[in-house]
């Protein structure tokens, strides 16, 4: 293939950069919203009024009300908190925990690097979701819960990929100059090999931040994460999925909410992903 | 970076050294284990020669490879078995307390002669290696609820799930590999943009909300199909079908766009093209070619995550299988199925797994006959 010229990579990182704007206000936009949520809501989204209840979707009440007639429009609006901060939560407790073990690992190598491998060989050796659900499953539910089970399966991809940046940080000359020099070990990790690895693993983590939403909202759905009198996008579908046919709006509401932040963090995710590395744009 | 045909450490330890001569012995050695020996230790013998015999001469890279993996298998088979059993044990709760936690209070020496009977007793790792000798042999404990063999409701419901999986899969290669292959040749045009675009979607859907879409769509609004399935029919299984094919549908055109993309930049395209072959001979005789390997393993790999993924479906639909299974023992806290879910759905995963990498590297010439990839 042909390189791209000069001139078309700059209009090409120009193009990402509008992108990573556009994309990152929208992102912005849910946190924030997502902050403020009970400041956003038109009703109480816990008080029920069984006069109004199953109402189809009105001026008065944008997307309906439940069968305890409760607005769904603040319903999905105060879900966002628990939805997507719990998200956030668990992919923040991810990347730094596979990361702190993947940098041991590497740095440390010898037996430690070899049985800490063995152990995530193990954990990578279920199917994901399987074992979530198992580990929800044993430690009972709540939303506590379900973010323990999606960290247990998801830390081996975090600490592989640390620990094979790390070793390779470790042949390069400037780290071993530090070494020489007489640097500790803990400035070395947290001040050279640390800034120099966290970018592959931020994008990872960008990039995941859609899928452990959903695995989230998935485990909510089962009834593994958030109980029913919260507000949460994947339980309130899962409350309301059996009056499916009478009062769709119901669970179509937060589903569609769902739907649209994960793609937003995911567009975010890809955008991310190409600005870091511009190659791979368009794949 | 590390050759995958290296002889592993066991395989090592067993195989005696190499050359022509020791080849010679070790045919005939083969043929006779040494006399005097007990019969035991002349199979050990035996098995311990052609073991080594088989690493050492065998002239296939493949067959080396096979055996590692299958070394390699062992603990991480041991690790699954064991993590299972631990997480149970974990829980808490065994089927003691299940069994008498809400009759009142029982007393102290029933409890303990009834935890002796089931060795409970016993020290954690005794109680493990029990507990996976049952499971080889089928035996996995009664359901904490319904007190039928755990072991035995699970193969029951298990041709259901595999028979979902498998169409699942179909319907996948019919959607995406298509889809996926158009895309690659209309690369940076609109048809390129449309189905990325779509495969975008499909990839930020949750499966569940799939399947709420669907039955509004399908069965509420316009009464083709019947909403929950009755019994494994062809009716009631296309709609869990059609929901987790479009998610795995969005994923792998994604990556078959990608793999015959590479494939078209490949420097023998170029020249084909300017030798006059036409783009269709070149797209079908030797770009889809080489890159179906690829694009049938990514494939073959999810085959595993999707056994896995099944389960909210099933239970969505109220199809009777393993998945729902799985869910419906969660919720009434019946570990002894639940840990039978886990461990086998873990097996079949790995087992999986490592069959499609062994015949992607039996099929692949340039790894059979042990061609450095150029």
């Amino acid at each position: 293939m042909k390189e791209p010229t000069v001139r078309v990579q700059k209009i090409k990182k120009d193009t990402i950069k509008t992108r990573l704007i556009f994309f990152g206000a929208l992102a912005l936009a849910l946190l924030l919203c997502s902050v403020f949520c009970e400041h956003l809501t038109p009703y109480d989204p816990y008080v029920q009024d069984l006069k109004n209840a199953k109402a189809p979707p009105s001026l008065e009440h944008l997307f309906g009300t439940d069968r305890y007639g409760r607005d769904m429009l603040s319903r999905v609006i105060v879900g966002s908190r628990t939805s997507i901060f719990s998200t956030l939560l668990l992919v923040g407790i991810v990347t730094a925990l596979g990361t702190m073990v993947g940098v041991f690992c590497g740095w440390h190598g010898k037996w430690i690097d070899t049985v800490l491998m063995r152990i995530s060989d193990m954990f990578l050796a279920f199917p994901g979701l399987v074992f979530a659900m198992a580990v929800a499953g044993v430690l009972g539910g709540g939303l506590q819960n379900a973010i323990i089970a999606l960290v247990a399966i998801s830390w081996p991809k975090y600490a592989r990929i640390a620990r094979s940046q790390t070793l390779a940080q470790k042949e390069t000359p400037y780290l071993k100059a530090a070494r020489l020099s007489g640097s500790g070990t803990w400035k070395i990790i947290f001040k050279h090999i640390l800034p120099n690895i966290i970018g592959p693993i931020l994008v990872t983590s960008m990039l995941d931040i859609g899928t452990m939403m959903m695995e989230l909202a998935g485990l909510s759905f089962l009834g593994l994460g958030a109980k029913p009198p919260t507000a949460e996008w994947g339980s309130m579908m899962s409350d309301a999925r059996s009056l499916l046919s009478s009062v769709p709006w119901v669970t179509l509401a937060p589903g569609f909410a769902i739907f649209i932040s994960v793609m937003i963090f995911n567009l975010l995710g890809d955008t991310i992903r190409d600005y870091a590395d511009p190659k791979s744009g368009g794949r | 970076m590390r050759s995958p045909y290296r002889i592993t450490h066991a395989a090592f330890l067993t195989s005696p050294p190499g050359g022509y001569f020791i080849k010679i012995f070790l045919k005939k050695a083969k043929k006779y284990p040494p006399p005097g020996l007990p019969l035991w230790l002349g199979i050990a013998y035996n098995f311990t020669v052609r073991f080594g015999y088989l690493c050492k001469v065998g002239e296939n890279n493949v067959r080396k490879y096979v055996i590692q993996r299958l070394i390699q298998l062992i603990p991480v088979l041991i690790g699954i078995t064991f993590l299972s059993f631990a997480m149970m044990r974990m829980a808490g709760s065994d089927a003691i307390t299940e069994m008498y936690g809400d009759k009142g209070a029982v007393a102290q020496e029933v409890i303990d002669a009834k935890r002796a009977e089931l060795g409970l007793d016993k020290p954690f790792v005794q109680q493990y290696f029990s507990w996976l000798g049952g499971m080889l042999t089928g035996d996995m404990g009664k359901s904490y609820v319904s007190g039928r063999d755990v072991f035995k409701t699970f193969t029951s419901k298990l041709p259901a799930t595999l028979l979902l999986t498998a169409l699942s899969i179909l319907m996948t290669i019919v959607i995406s590999i298509p889809l996926g292959v158009l895309a690659a040749v209309r690369h940076d045009k609109l048809t390129d943009y449309l189905l990325r675009f779509l495969s975008f979607i499909g990839n930020s859907l949750p499966n569940f909300f799939v399947a709420m879409l669907l039955m509004e769509l399908l069965a509420i609004k316009l009464g083709w199909l019947p909403v929950i399935s009755n019994g494994t029919t062809v009716k009631s299984a296309i709609m869990p079908t059609l929901t987790l094919a479009i998610a795995m549908s969005a994923k792998y055109m994604r990556q078959v766009r990608a793999t015959v993309l590479e494939e078209l930049n490949k420097d023998y395209v170029t020249g084909a093209q300017a030798r006059g072959v036409r783009s269709r001979v070149i797209l079908w005789r030797s770009v889809l070619k080489s890159s179906m390997l690829t694009i049938i393993t990514l494939l073959a790999l999810s085959i595993g995550s999707l056994l896995g993924g099944t389960a909210i479906i099933e239970s969505i639909f109220m199809w009777d299988g393993v998945g729902k299974l799985a869910v419906d023992a969660i919720t009434m806290r019946d570990y002894p199925l639940i840990q039978s879910y886990v461990v086998w759905m873990a097996i079949i995963y790995v087992l999986v797994n490592l069959i499609t990498d062994l015949l992607y590297h039996a099929l692949d010439p340039r790894i059979r006959l042990g061609v450095s990839e150029g």
